[in-house]
């Protein structure tokens, strides 16, 4: 009886799955398998073509320990921190900013203001980097500007590019943080300001002691979707330096691809790209449960 | 410093930031426009539409648009189609494995894609898909669908079952249903998945950049990359109005799909009554 009836849960589980079939295909094909290769290649020797391609051997950890004294993945790993620290800050505390500081500003003026920060975001990432290749460009209009001030130029792309590549992904991504910020600041209650500024509180004491704790979460799920996307970030910075000069901004994207695909190396390839994917998880799994108190 | 004084330094740093964020874009524009650009920005000696007319009349830069638009387009349909179909199950029925599904779905939307491209490449490499559109197309499809389906299932679950119910009670099929009541219902839904999926395809480079190697099939985004990658001596007025163009399609999509957004769902009233 119990058994008939367990069945028959089954069969109608089942049954309402149907619709998810396709998804699931799509899902398990090119996002799952991937996963697994990525895991299974980094333990091999395989090359992406010739005879090391059909005659790969498992060669262990080795690819992670080349990695780890390899001196080349290790300038990778700390450009890649430096990029993403420098992406937080400048996107987060301008984001932030912007959205404090037009808070209770008259309507007219926020229409101008916002368009002007997301046309940023909006822009596909290559016309960005061209955009920031021409303004920081030797007699791009930054130099030219500070030119009129009568200060030397500043060669961004080959004395800077660290500072270059950080500035153009903080143009193109502070508008998500700007939204976010603004969505959590409406829902700060002005009851709850009004009562610290009575109670004395200045400026600074209400914002660090009122709003900064109101909106913790927003922080953190911004922080989080930052780091994921500042991760990924690949074509921005291979169309405006390639990952150069030297070794200057080759992050771990631009390293992984030159290593899987230029030089063939999958295996090592491999080894980079799930170093990424571990961040990547470790930062996916915070941001899902910082979601889930949210409910 | 009075409340009137901090105010103005409110406005002013505001319009600075905004002034420094507008800049590079007004030099895009004014150059495009400019019939002798150069990377810096400047009133044009003599405007001129002939950088948009260069870059038009190009059949290789017609190419690259239809083609960016064929993988954009045909994306965006099957992420809508497919997620569409596999939100209702999640959204109406109860299933035992839901909520770890819709977590799983979740923690995929964040993870950064990039880092499975190496094996992707040689994946494609051994069943043939690599140097081809639909290749990509399914590549990208898969990658937007987890959100595509987070965003779904959450409009969807914005319309009341008792919508569906007297569709049941006429004899409609769960398909009838859906296809009948639930998705014209949560149409400005089904168009924002659709819009954002079309924009992240239209402005994504890596992809087709990495999977395409044919020159003749790459999409806008990889050749702008080309146009000013290989450096060297750029001329700045067409490369200027080749990307005004390639930027259009996601202004204006934004801008419709913030229309969409404020639209709102207020669907709850319509079970009352």
């Amino acid at each position: 009886m119990q058994k008939s009836m367990r069945k028959k849960y089954m069969l109608d589980q089942a049954k309402k799955s149907v619709l998810l079939i396709p998804a699931m295909v799509l899902l398990l094909a090119f996002f799952i398998v991937p996963i697994i290769l990525t895991v299974y290649y980094s333990f091999t020797n395989m090359a992406l073509t010739g005879s090391a391609a059909q005659n790969f051997q498992f060669v262990g950890l080795d690819n992670y320990k080349m990695m780890l004294t390899d001196p080349n993945t290790l300038v990778s790993i700390k450009n890649t921190f430096i990029f993403l620290i420098g992406s937080l800050v400048g996107q987060s505390v301008l984001g932030f900013l912007i959205a404090y500081l037009m808070k209770n500003k008259a309507k007219g003026f926020r229409r101008v203001i916002g368009p002007c920060i997301l046309a940023g975001w909006v822009m596909p990432e290559i016309v960005v980097s061209l955009c920031c290749l021409a303004f920081f460009d030797v007699s791009g209009t930054f130099n030219k500007m500070i030119g009129l001030l009568n200060i030397p130029g500043v060669d961004f792309i080959y004395g800077h590019p660290m500072l270059t590549i950080i500035i153009a992904n903080v143009w193109h991504g502070t508008a998500f943080s700007m939204m976010n910020f603004q969505s959590a600041l409406d829902n700060v209650s002005g009851d709850i300001e009004e009562a610290a500024r009575v109670d004395g509180a200045n400026r600074i004491q209400t914002l660090v002691r009122i709003i900064v704790p109101c909106i913790k979460d927003t922080i953190a799920t911004n922080t989080m979707l930052n780091t994921l996307s500042t991760l990924g970030v690949f074509g921005l910075i291979w169309a405006l330096t390639g990952g150069g000069p030297g070794m200057a901004t080759n992050t771990l994207p631009i390293y992984m691809y030159n290593m899987g695909l230029k030089n063939f190396q999958l295996g090592q390839g491999t080894a980079i790209g799930m170093l990424l994917l571990l961040v990547g998880a470790v930062c996916s799994i915070i941001y899902t449960r910082v979601l889930k108190t949210d409910d | 410093m009075s409340d009137r004084a901090v105010k103005v330094l409110h406005y002013v740093i505001l319009a600075i930031i905004a002034i420094a964020f507008v800049l590079p874009l007004v030099w895009l524009l004014i150059a495009s426009l400019d019939s002798n650009a150069n990377q810096s920005l400047k009133w044009p000696t003599e405007w001129t539409f002939s950088n948009y007319v260069d870059v038009m009349t190009n059949s290789k830069n017609l190419k690259g648009f239809g083609i960016g638009l064929i993988i954009a387009g045909v994306q965006s349909l099957v992420v809508v189609l497919v997620s569409g179909l596999a939100a209702y199950p999640l959204s109406r029925y109860n299933l035992s494995y839901k909520k770890g599904l819709m977590y799983a779905i979740l923690f995929m939307t964040a993870l950064p894609m990039i880092a499975v491209i190496v094996p992707v490449y040689k994946m494609f490499l051994n069943i043939g898909l690599l140097d081809s559109i639909p290749g990509v197309i399914l590549y990208l499809s898969a990658s937007g669908l987890p959100y595509g389906i987070w965003l779904m299932k959450n409009f969807m679950d914005a319309i009341p079952v008792e919508l569906e119910e007297a569709a049941w009670v006429d004899g409609a099929t769960t398909m009838q249903s859906i296809r009948k009541v639930v998705a014209p219902l949560m149409f400005p839904g089904i168009c924002v998945v659709f819009i954002y999926t079309f924009s992240g395809s239209w402005g994504n480079f890596f992809i087709p950049y990495i999977l395409i190697s044919s020159a003749e099939k790459q999409p806008a985004a990889v050749l702008l990359y080309q146009f000013f990658g290989q450096h060297g001596s750029i001329s700045y007025g067409p490369l200027a109005a080749f990307s005004v163009i390639y930027a259009l399609p996601s202004i204006l999509l934004y801008i419709l799909s913030q229309n969409y957004m404020s639209k709102g769902f207020t669907m709850s009233g319509a079970a009352k009554g």
